[in-house]
């Protein structure tokens, strides 16, 4: 299996599902239903719609198809496409709760806000798999699209949980792992720069976000001072009255500049979670470079241990060794028989560690080349993504500017 | 910026200087208090010399306010900063703390010297020109403390009965504009210094947001121009904030704080009117039958009524026509303020985006075009 998607990527980008076929997620929707455990439960659904591009259209257009999924079926989409293809750095969920949230935001998942930012990100996550030259052409993504019963039984009938890889045994490669590839380990410190960083950012956004929200809101406070004052004031009413106007403009702009700024923050957010994904790769490396080490460790002492049979020296102490000088020598034929037993592990174990290193060196190859992908990808992303808050710091200040000169011309015709 | 108040009989044709400065601190075995140094610049003839330096602690303004208030019982004397601040908490002899009571002292003195009737006040004169054993001495003479509680307590008495029903429509109208003013102006200062606080905690997050800019830049290769043209943004933009925090503590916070003041001396102004008022009438309830055989006391007190009246009519216009100056100045100020803090981050963000957009287009023309 592993060895067929690391064919497939080769294929370029025009083939992705992508360019073939119009992606969205258009809906969000509240639902109750039974789960596993027949519990009343509340979710929200997402409406996936799909339309194949039409390459020659005179005015036609494809059908509409649809179908509802929730989160958790994304989750399972996710979690079988990082097993099954542990070289690609697989695109990240939005998150499942509201995190680094500033305090005007609910951090409860069911908030409005909260459900369309993540409706946003679902269909994001989507767009990435459909245009990844290889997750793209996944038959399990493609019924994710398009199939909605049977979706699930298909997914486990693949046995993908059976490949995953156990978390201690992750953690044991890690620490054991002698040669990994140093690029691996460069990437994989990387990754927790990137995390550590991201995360501080988001976090002092948001309280950014919450003080830049005090100074406008309080502003507002003006507005209905300056239009009781104005009642005693002849000369002066006028010009109160006005400028308190435009205080009250000031202060119920920074809702939109701060909802402006969460998505922003949502594409920070993306890079984050990939972090994660980053370091599954390298992980799935180390384990690989780890079984490898392993294996061949296995067949040098398989091969000492027979040339000490054969040559009847000891060179390393061994229980057995001992207990055989203590209570006499095997016979001839024992040894022989045993020789012959270790000949085949060798001749095994040899093949196998061939197989294993080619496999660790394709494994290599491919996820290098992802991970370039990856990088030029997260490059432009990111530049992007720094301009459009500089954008938005911009829209800011011109808004800022017009409310002040508009109250500024209140307060001089005081 | 100190001297931003109105002059309104025109720079040309003053003829008293002063300025405070040079706060001093000193330290006896009782205590420790601050003095000022107070410089007067004159051309007037009543004044033997025509510069005079002299050194005064805040008592010694406080008495000058109450002898002011003593000799023109109806006349607005501009306010003293308050002897001790709780909002804030600012230590007592900090140099904010200092320099702003200098700066409020310094209004006060001017304020006086600019009213057309306080500028000749002989114990203003005194104040501006005696040695600290001049003043002194001069402080001891006068009625005393008691004296003159005893007169407020017979002042308020008479005033409680009669003064609110023969009061002309003119003070009660000024009655009811105090109490809302008093109210409005409570009222915003508070605003505007909940505004400030939401300005300064802004701006001690924004010196955080900037550097971790900084710190991502450090493990990307192809981003990290951009990010440490963010940093730098964002940190022109806390300056931009400090300043606009700045104008907002040297222009908006005293003037407001000013009015507050004033509107607790304009409610005492006017009751003292209603207080001698009240004086004229239980005098003539008194001797109602025999008005006539004290024809010449009646009339006397009548002529004070007039005249305290007149006064602080004449007075309430000036002090409205100010008011409405600073006003308007102060709000412009802060509109300016704001105005500049965001041109100022404006062209900070425009020239990081255009740096940006630059780059955006050398790539572009290495690719193919669409």
């Amino acid at each position: 299996m592993l060895h067929e998607s690391l064919f497939s990527s080769s294929k370029k980008m025009e083939d992705c599902l992508a360019k073939k076929m119009e992606i969205t997620v258009s809906e969000a929707e509240k639902r109750t239903g039974r789960n596993a455990m027949n519990i009343q439960e509340t979710y929200t659904a997402y409406l996936i719609e799909t339309r194949a591009v039409e390459s020659q259209s005179e005015g036609q257009c494809a059908p509409v198809e649809s179908l509802w999924r929730r989160y958790s079926e994304f989750e399972l989409l996710r979690n079988y496409l990082s097993v099954t293809y542990p070289h690609i750095v697989v695109p990240p969920l939005p998150e499942k709760r509201a995190d680094f949230v500033w305090h005007k935001l609910s951090a409860d998942n069911m908030d409005p806000d909260f459900v369309e930012r993540r409706r946003i990100g679902l269909e994001n996550f989507l767009l990435r798999v459909a245009s990844h030259p290889v997750l793209c052409q996944d038959k399990i993504f493609y019924a994710f699209l398009m199939q909605e019963g049977g979706w699930k039984e298909m997914v486990n009938e693949t046995g993908f949980q059976l490949k995953a890889d156990s978390r201690l045994k992750a953690l044991n490669a890690t620490f054991r792992v002698k040669n990994p590839d140093k690029r691996f380990t460069e990437l994989k410190h990387y990754s927790d720069e990137l995390q550590s960083v991201i995360s501080h950012l988001l976090r002092v956004r948001a309280r950014v976000a919450d003080r830049l929200y005090g100074v406008y809101k309080v502003h507002g406070n003006y507005g209905r001072v300056f239009s009781e004052w104005s009642a005693i004031e002849k000369e002066m009413g006028d010009g109160l009255q006005s400028a308190g106007h435009h205080m009250d403009v000031y202060a119920a702009s920074i809702d939109d500049i701060l909802e402006e700024e969460e998505h922003y923050a949502d594409q920070l957010k993306e890079y984050l979670f990939y972090a994660e994904a980053l370091r599954a790769v390298c992980r799935k490396h180390e384990l690989m470079q780890y079984d490898l080490e392993m294996a061949a460790q296995d067949l040098t002492s398989k091969k000492q241990q027979c040339e000490e049979l054969a040559t009847g020296t000891v060179r390393t102490f061994s229980l057995k060794g001992m207990t055989s000088k203590l209570f006499g020598q095997e016979t001839p034929e024992q040894r022989e028989a045993k020789i012959k037993v270790l000949e085949e592990q060798i001749q095994e174990g040899e093949e196998q560690l061939k197989s294993k290193n080619l496999e660790g060196r394709d494994f290599v190859k491919s996820a290098w080349a992802d991970i370039e992908r990856f990088k030029e990808q997260k490059n432009h992303d990111l530049k992007e993504a720094l301009i459009s808050y500089a954008v938005m710091q911009i829209s800011m200040c011109k808004k800022g500017i017009q409310v002040w000169t508009n109250a500024k011309e209140c307060f001089s015709k005081m | 910026m100190i001297n931003q108040y109105k002059f309104e009989d025109g720079p040309e044709l003053r003829d008293l200087f002063i300025t405070v400065d040079d706060p001093e601190s000193h330290i006896t075995a009782i205590e420790t208090f601050i003095t000022y140094r107070v410089v007067t610049k004159t051309t007037r003839g009543e004044f033997d010399s025509s510069e005079y330096e002299v050194r005064r602690r805040y008592q010694d303004f406080l008495w000058l306010k109450s002898k002011l208030e003593e000799a023109h019982p109806t006349l607005i004397i501009p306010p003293l900063p308050e002897k001790f601040i709780m909002r804030g908490m600012v230590e007592r002899f900090s140099d904010e703390f200092i320099e702003t009571r200098r700066k409020a002292l310094h209004k006060f003195l001017n304020r006086i010297a600019d009213h057309p009737t306080l500028t000749f006040n002989e114990d203003f004169k005194i104040f501006l020109t005696a040695q600290a054993w001049e003043l002194s001495s001069h402080k001891k003479q006068g009625p005393g403390l008691l004296s003159r509680m005893g007169q407020t307590v017979r002042a308020v008495a008479s005033s409680v009965r009669g003064a609110v029903k023969n009061r002309p429509e003119m003070f009660t109208e000024m009655n009811n504009y105090m109490e809302t003013f008093s109210q409005k102006i409570n009222v915003l200062d508070k605003i505007a210094h909940r505004i400030y606080k939401e300005e300064r905690d802004y701006f001690n997050e924004m010196k955080e947001y900037g550097p971790i800019h900084t710190l991502w830049s450090a493990s990307e290769e192809d981003i990290a121009d951009s990010l440490k043209g963010i940093a730098s943004c964002i940190e022109r933009c806390c300056r931009a904030t400090e300043r606009r925090m700045a104008g907002l503590s040297e222009h908006l916070l005293p003037i407001l704080h000013e009015y507050v003041l004033y509107s607790e001396i304009l409610m005492g102004v006017l009751k003292r009117r209603d207080q001698i008022q009240g004086e004229l009438d239980s005098k003539v309830d008194a001797l109602a039958n025999k008005k006539d055989l004290f024809s010449e006391e009646i009339e006397k007190l009548e002529d004070k009524v007039e005249r305290a009246n007149n006064a602080l009519k004449a007075d309430w216009d000036r002090w409205k026509q100010n008011m409405h100056w600073d006003m308007r100045s102060t709000f412009t100020n802060v509109a300016e303020n704001n105005l500049r803090y965001y041109e100022e981050c404006l062209a900070t963000w425009e020239s990081f985006l255009t740096s940006q957009t630059v780059d955006l287009h050398v790539d572009e023309d290495s690719e193919d075009r669409p």
